[in-house]
């Protein structure tokens, strides 16, 4: 098992209540393990069911590793512009 | 020529268009977002912006470099601003020259469409009511250009 921070922005930070999160994950985890750890999180019902993940600031697919000391964070719809 | 930013002051849209502007330059496009007073029928007084700002600005200058390479020859400089802002005032800046019109007119067309798909920003809309909400722009339609 181990132990990653995942960051929040926008609507998901106040649905979770806060701007980074942890999440306990067996090894080896996937973006999409993290995401499914979020899910049992208060809050984590709000999140879509195939939310946009960013690994070192780069949009990366569900299927993809993840370590401890990686930046991860999950992105709402953005609507910059 | 490539500068991207996210910045939190007020972004000088001449200041962009001088700065791409060359004698190589026969064409400048300028693409201006600005804060209108109504969204999906509501009466908006007002928008505050937030970013991831680390990954904003890489995707953004990703996203310019991009621009760079289908278009050869552009000049890009692209400003997005965050934090609150009021009506009328700039979200975001394109300026973007070329030898010629049509790369320079393509190439803003390409970054204002890809910055508003990939870049993370979001906006929350505070309305006239005094309530506000969080814009999810992957439930607006028809909106395609729309700053």
């Amino acid at each position: 098992m181990t132990q990653l921070q995942v960051l929040l922005f926008a609507s998901y930070a106040d649905a979770f209540g806060a701007s980074a999160v942890s999440v306990t994950v067996c090894e080896p985890a996937t973006v999409a393990d993290v995401v499914s750890a979020l899910r049992l999180l208060p809050g984590g019902d709000s999140l879509p069911s195939s939310p946009l993940v960013a690994v070192n600031r780069r949009y990366t697919p569900g299927v993809v590793r993840v370590r401890s000391g990686q930046e991860i964070a999950v992105i709402p719809p953005v609507a910059g512009g | 020529m490539i500068r991207t930013a996210i910045v939190n002051a007020v972004i000088d849209a001449a200041a962009l268009l001088a700065e791409v502007t060359s004698e190589s330059t026969g064409a400048t496009t300028l693409f201006v977002g600005t804060v209108r007073d109504v969204n999906d029928g509501r009466a908006v007084r007002g928008i505050e912006y937030t970013a991831y700002a680390a990954m904003a600005a890489d995707e953004l200058e990703r996203i310019a470099l991009e621009a760079s390479q289908r278009f050869d020859g552009v000049r890009i400089a692209v400003e997005h601003r965050v934090g609150e802002l009021a009506l009328t005032d700039i979200s975001v800046a394109i300026a973007i020259a070329h030898a010629r019109r049509a790369p320079a007119m393509d190439a803003s067309r390409f970054v204002i469409e890809e910055l508003k798909r990939r870049v993370p920003i979001w906006k929350r809309e505070h309305y006239a009511e005094g309530d506000w909400q969080w814009v999810d722009a992957t439930l607006q339609h028809n909106d395609v250009g729309a700053p």
